[in-house]
This record gives C-alpha cells, structure tokens and sequence, in this order.
C-alpha cells in the first residue's frame, strides 16, 4: 500500500483562496467576484492585494454569473466566488445562456460543497451541484481532494480555455496531495495499484477511499485507488485499465448517487466493459444540520461505507 | 442584386462615424436622413420577409426598434472595420430582448458583418441565424447569446467594467424589452450599475408596453419605468417617439454626452411595436406571429424596397 501522509489538515476552500492569491500575483487578466461570502472564500489576500480587480456584487448571484461573461468579453477571467448551492441551481439558466451556451471563459468556484457543509442543514447543503454541471454542455467539472490539489487546480483552470466549475468543500481535512504536483485537468490520478477491486473516488471522499484501502489489505483485499479530480471531462482510459484488471469498481462521492461521479463511471463502464458497481453517495435525499463527521456517517460517506460497498461488490464479480 | 448592395453597405461601414455632439448630429442628420430612412425601410422589409418564410419569428418588437438599431449602427456606436469577439477600442452593443433577432440580424448584415443574402437562412437547421443570437454558431456581431430574458443588462455591466479596466474609454449599450424588466435579475443589475459607478452604459428600454399575453399594465404594471431607474441612481432621458429616427438620434447622441459623469444612462424609449405596417400596430398580436402571404404582400406594399431586398 503507498504511503501518505497528512501534511496537516485544511481546508479545500483555503487552497482556493492560496491559489487566487497567487494568480493575483501572476497573472493580471485574473479578476475575482464574489456574492457576500469573501471570509467564506477565502479571497481577502487577492482583494487586498488586487482591489481593482475584486468586484463585490452583493446578495446576487445571477447579476454576478452576468457580470463574469461580460468581463471576459473585453480579456478578463472571472473567477465568481460563492457556496456551491448558489453556484450552480440558483443561476443555473444564468450559467446556461450567458456562459455555457455562450462560450464565456468564466470560472465558477464554489465552495461548502456537499453534506460537510455542515450545521446550517440542507438549504445550504447541495449534493446535485455536479450532476447540474457536468449536464451543460462545452462545461469542465473539477473537484479537487485536498488543500495543495485546490490550489494546484485553481492555478490550472486559469490557463484552460472555457467554463469550468470547480467545487471545494468548508471542513479541514487531510492534506496529502504533494505540494508540488501539477494539476492536468482531465487526468486521473492513480493513488493505489491493486488487483481486487477499483475504488474510483472524488473530493473529500479520495482520502476516506485511502483509509478504506489500508483496512482492507489488513483483511486480505487489494484495493487499487483512483483520485478523478475532473469528472468532466472523465478520463475513460484510466478508468477501464484499472477496472479491466481488477473486474469491480465502488465509487465515492459526497453528492447524490443521481447525476454525481458514479453515473459518468457507470455510464463508460456500460459502453465499453460492463461491469459490476456499488456507489457510496447520498441516496436521492437532501442532508440535514449536524457536524461535518457525523453527516458522512450517518449519510454513509466514510472509509467504512466504502469498506463495505468494496465488500459487496467483491461478491458480485 | 443582394452582392451589389452587400458591398455598397460593406463601404459604408468602413466611413467613419462622425456623431460626437448634439450639434453635429443636427448638421449631420440632414445629409443622412434620407439615407438611413431608407436603410430603416430596407430592414422591415428583411424583417417581414425573415419571418414570413420560416413562419415563425418575433415581427412586432423588431418592427418597433428599427430605426433605434440603425440609429445605433449607423450612427451612434464607433465600431472597427470587421468583428472580434473581445471587442477592445470599439463601442459594443448587448440586445437583451434576444426575441427581436430579425431586426439585430438584418441591420447587422446591413452594416456589413455577414452576407445579406445569409438572410434567408433565419431559424432554418443549420444557419447560424438562430431563431434567438448565439455566438454558438460563429455569427459575427453577437458577443452573447439572449432570448432567456433580463440577463443581458448583467453581461453590458461585465463588458463595461472590463473596458474600464482595460482604460478603454468606448461605450458599452444595451437594449432590454419593457416586459423584460418583470425578470428580478434587471434590479440587480440597475442596483450594481448605479452602486458601482458605471458610468460607460448606456441601457436603452423598449417601452412599447405590450408582451406576450397582452398589455404590459394588464399583464403586470411596470409602473413608471423612467422614475424607477431615476430612483436606483440611474441618468434617465426619454424618448417619446422611439420610432422617429431624428429623435432616437438625438436621443442617442444626448445619451452618450451623459457618460462618464459617475451614474449609468438609461434611455425609456416609447415605441409602437409593429411599427410601419399598419395592421400590426396598437395590438400585441404580432408579438411572436408572422405574416400570411397576403399580409405579407401588404406590409411589404406599406414599404417599397430602397436598398435591395437580399
């Protein structure tokens, strides 16, 4: 089993935010908009540092997905800046005509993504944000792991031509994405090499697939693990070689089984090599208050319900 | 007999625009009168014809706003020789309203930016004239796709706040349907405007007063337009012919000498949908409805072709 190591944890939405400082620093046509959410954000460095190229456009999100396919009309990249349910569903026409459909180079980041959103409960909660996203055409669909993959990923969607939605999370967690390791959108990367069984996992639930991993080669089990950071577009190769060899895949995802990782996984898989899935993700519901921990037990979104999926398909192969 | 008048309009969008002040534009509008009346009847026989020959279409509002975009085209907006999409050192302008595409696509291909005779392909498969503006399909002219209303106030902010950040000192100018402004995104993007200074914009509304189901004070009041906008922070100026060129020029050349004066412009324009063809005025019915043959032959009879038809 390979090794990492949590360098401490973070939160993704900080590596957002250290990534926005530094294309502050390094790249002048990057422009930032938020929605009222600059502490949840984390761009106060690149506002301080870049007031001209910060605009606040209040409690108004779908004003704000209009205002970033303007600015890119003229050099600009927009990077808007708000939760991930105000991202996605509440301007959702917003992002349809005026980016996707319009070809628009607009950047939506979003953060408290998922269930880890936590105690303000299920109007805050969204887990339909990627199937939302990756439906619209011409629209790339990143979800990075940790701290140093959050930044790594906001550095390269910058110079990556078209809408992209990249979606962080609020809770600190572990950090073990080498500092220094380069974001290649639309690479998968393989963690584990393991003969048993594939566990394809994305976001916060790449190092629960890790955790998961270890337990099960204590019980005998080989576990190969994949870290697909961009579900769009979905690196089908690195998918069927894994799943070729090990004959059943579980995917993980903190989003709802209907539209999320697993479907876009399902969907190659039953094209190209059919085969026998178990999908750890919410199962069609809304989530509710509670600390970040308790939710991914109770909603099944940990090491252990990916230990068990792992031990259910196992029986299927 | 449409490539002649394709390269006669072609020369003309290479002139340079010469309206800068209200005097000139005085001086000016005599010698070009004649010219741009003729262009105006030129496009509401496009108008008529592009809808008629696909059966479908939006007649009434682009008929109301005809002689606005020529004034705008041809007079009003400093725009380089040829399109690209960032539109940098040029005036840009965002049509809201997308539904009124006949009268944006005709007086484009008027100006010059594609073949008049790409005309006849409005809303067939394959054209890249949709039945609402893309920038999907490559047109040149279009910087946005719109026909989902009240979201294109939002993107002419976005343009105008990249041109201030360019130091580009052009102007950015939209249009938006009265009916439009029922859609909650408008209010927040007048909010910002004002708020934020944005002061390069000048957003123009087609009051003509009718939408979809009926009269607008039927359908849901609007109440007044112009003192709404006045209220959020906005210059407003208005225009109550919106279908006498002389008017919309003047009101467009007052419009641009109020920029940069620390608020946004906003033009209420009063409009007659469906204007120039007598049966498809003073009603809503033409909103979204083309012509017969013989109504078609009527209207078209209303304006003799000037141009050349494509």
């Amino acid at each position: 089993m390979t090794k990492y190591i949590d360098q401490g944890k973070q939160d993704t939405r900080s590596g957002f935010g250290a990534g926005m400082t530094e294309l502050g620093r390094t790249n002048p046509n990057v422009v930032a908009l938020c929605a009222d959410l600059v502490g949840s954000l984390k761009i106060q460095t690149f506002i301080d540092e870049n007031p001209e190229r910060f605009f606040q456009v209040g409690i108004a999100e779908a004003n704000m997905m209009g205002i970033a396919a303007g600015l890119t009309i003229g050099g600009k990249i927009p990077f808007t800046g708000t939760f991930a349910n105000f991202s996605t569903g509440r301007v959702y026409d917003q992002i349809r005509q005026s980016i996707a459909y319009s070809d628009k180079n607009v950047k939506i980041c979003a953060s408290h993504a998922g269930i880890t959103l936590g105690e303000d409960g299920a109007t805050h909660q969204i887990l339909e944000d990627i199937g939302l996203m990756k439906m619209l055409p011409g629209m790339t669909v990143i979800n990075p792991c940790d701290f140093n993959q959050t930044k790594a990923a906001t550095l390269a969607i910058a110079e990556h031509h078209g809408p992209v939605y990249l979606r962080f999370g609020r809770p600190k967690v572990a950090n073990f994405t080498p500092v220094d390791q380069k974001f290649e959108i639309g690479k998968a990367l393989l963690l584990n090499e393991g003969t048993d069984v594939t566990i394809i996992a994305t976001g916060h639930l790449v190092w629960q697939s890790l955790i998961a991993a270890e337990n099960l080669e204590n019980q005998g089990i080989s576990a190969e693990v994949i870290n697909i950071h961009t579900i769009k577009p979905l690196d089908d190769k690195a998918i069927l070689d894994s799943v070729k060899k090990t004959g059943c895949v579980v995917t993980a995802e903190e989003h709802n089984f209907l539209g999320g990782l697993g479907e876009s996984v399902s969907r190659v898989l039953a094209s190209h090599h059919p085969t026998p899935q178990e999908f750890v993700a919410t199962q069609d519901t809304f989530g509710e208050s509670g600390t970040p921990d308790q939710l991914m037990d109770k909603y099944g979104l940990n090491n252990k319900a990916i230990e068990s999926a792992v031990l259910k398909v196992l029986k299927r192969k | 007999m449409g490539k002649v008048f394709y390269k006669l309009i072609s020369s003309y969008l290479f002139s340079p625009t010469n309206a800068v002040t209200f005097d000139t534009i005085k001086n000016h509008t005599m010698a070009n009168t004649q010219e741009q009346q003729d262009i105006v009847v030129q496009v509401r026989r496009d108008i008529l014809r592009m809808v008629h020959k696909v059966n479908s279409g939006h007649p009434g509002g682009s008929l109301g706003c005809t002689e606005f975009f020529v004034a705008l085209y041809h007079e009003i907006m400093d725009i380089k020789n040829g399109f690209d999409m960032d539109g940098k050192n040029e005036d840009l302008f965002f049509l809201s309203n997308g539904h009124i595409s006949p009268v944006f696509y005709s007086v484009l291909a008027r100006k010059g930016y594609f073949p008049v005779e790409e005309l006849n392909t409005f809303r067939l498969i394959n054209s890249r004239l949709q039945g609402h503006p893309t920038t999907h399909e490559g047109l040149p002219g279009g910087r946005v796709a719109s026909g989902s209303l009240g979201q294109g106030m939002s993107v002419a902010i976005g343009a105008a706040l990249a041109k201030k950040l360019n130091g580009d000192n052009h102007l950015v100018f939209s249009l938006h349907g009265d009916g439009e402004l029922q859609e909650g995104q408008n209010w927040e993007a007048i909010m910002y405007a004002a708020g934020n200074n944005v002061d390069n914009l000048i957003a123009t509304i087609d009051l003509n007063g009718q939408q979809i189901d009926g009269a607008t004070k039927d359908v849901l009041p609007l109440g007044d337009v112009a003192e709404k906008f006045r209220v959020f922070g906005w210059d407003v100026l208005e225009i109550d012919n919106g279908n006498d060129l002389t008017q919309v020029i003047t009101g467009l050349t007052e419009a641009k000498g109020r920029t940069g004066k620390g608020k946004p412009v906003c033009i209420v324009m009063t409009t007659m949908m469906g204007n120039g063809v007598d049966f498809m005025m003073h009603t809503h019915a033409w909103h979204g409805k083309a012509p017969s043959d013989e109504q078609l032959e009527t209207a078209l009879a209303q304006n003799p072709e000037t141009l050349g038809d494509y």
